[in-house]
């Protein structure tokens, strides 16, 4: 499979542990994949509509989310991101550690594209970004990035 | 990981109007390990019998997943899209689009209408069934779907 042009992941979360196992977790898989990290609520839409220092952010594919962040939280951003017609069609995965059915049903009430819980174990938590990988990035068709595979 | 607590099988709604596809989705789903429960609708207006569980579907469950074929009899995809992401009741239940349109109209505008993702079916047999069971073992092993996604808001 090909892209037009290589894919950009935005994660948006504050501990910096679970970036850098993000980032060792997408280098193993065999897509090229540009990371491009926030760690606030208030940096995410920032970035999004290329605000301050994010001028010449690049538009993501997809966006990891997680809920729980300082300033702006992840059900903000979620909410902004779908209620804008410029970015709802960015598929958003939210990425939590929350497993609590509130934050579950808030999310897909807010049309979060998916909710995945992130396992504590550190193998697990690498098997599920791999996975995140696979299915949307190789499944999935996301807007602006159809696949040529036949 | 999060499993649904496996008390009952996984319901799924298929609605699609191709009988091959029907039962190769059917295939693809048997053969893995996880409980499904598959329930099939041949056109727009049959899945949304279904969801408000009107007539013949009134002692059908309530699915935890939708898969969508855009191109259905009566009403299409589109429209039954448009009217699960704007019901309150059921606007949570992930809609997975799976279609054999490849056209960016066609993925924009589901995404808009807040589709959870979009798959062009592949033509390809194998190609088929792996997609089927990828889907299933993302949406049924790494994702936390809503309880019960009808749940009164």
């Amino acid at each position: 499979m090909s892209e037009l042009h290589p894919i950009t992941v935005l994660l948006v979360e504050d501990s910096p542990g679970d970036i850098r196992l993000t980032e060792e977790a997408l280098r193993e898989s065999k897509l090229k994949v540009n990371l491009e990290s926030v760690q606030d609520g208030e940096q995410a839409i920032a970035y999004l509509r290329r605000q301050g220092n994010y001028r010449e952010a690049i538009r993501p594919d997809l966006i990891l989310l997680d809920l729980n962040m300082p300033r702006k939280d992840g059900r903000e951003v979620l909410a902004e991101v779908k209620a804008d017609p410029e970015l709802k069609t960015i598929p958003i995965v939210v990425l939590t550690m929350s497993a609590s059915e509130a934050d579950v049903e808030r999310a897909y009430e807010l049309q979060a594209n998916c909710y995945i819980t992130k396992p504590v174990n550190l193998d697990q938590f690498i098997k599920v970004i791999a996975a995140i990988n696979d299915f949307w990035l190789t499944i999935v068709s996301i807007p602006g990035n159809v696949k040529h595979d036949d | 990981m999060n499993m649904l607590k496996s008390v009952r099988p996984i319901e799924i709604l298929l609605v699609e109007d191709n009988p091959g596809d029907v039962r190769l989705t059917q295939e693809a789903l048997k053969t893995n390990k996880l409980q499904v429960s598959l329930h099939t609708a041949e056109d727009g207006e049959k899945a949304m019998r279904f969801l408000h569980q009107e007539g013949e579907y009134s002692d059908c469950p309530h699915p935890d997943i939708i898969l969508l074929d855009l191109n259905l009899p009566r009403k299409n995809g589109r429209e039954v899209l448009a009217e699960i992401k704007n019901d309150p009741r059921l606007k949570r239940i992930p809609v997975v689009v799976l279609t054999m349109s490849k056209a960016e109209e066609d993925i924009l505008d589901a995404y808009e209408l807040h589709a959870n993702c979009y798959i062009a079916k592949p033509i390809d047999l194998d190609q088929f069934v792996k997609v089927v069971k990828t889907i299933e073992d993302f949406w049924f092993t790494i994702v936390k779907l809503p309880q019960d996604g009808t749940l009164n808001p």
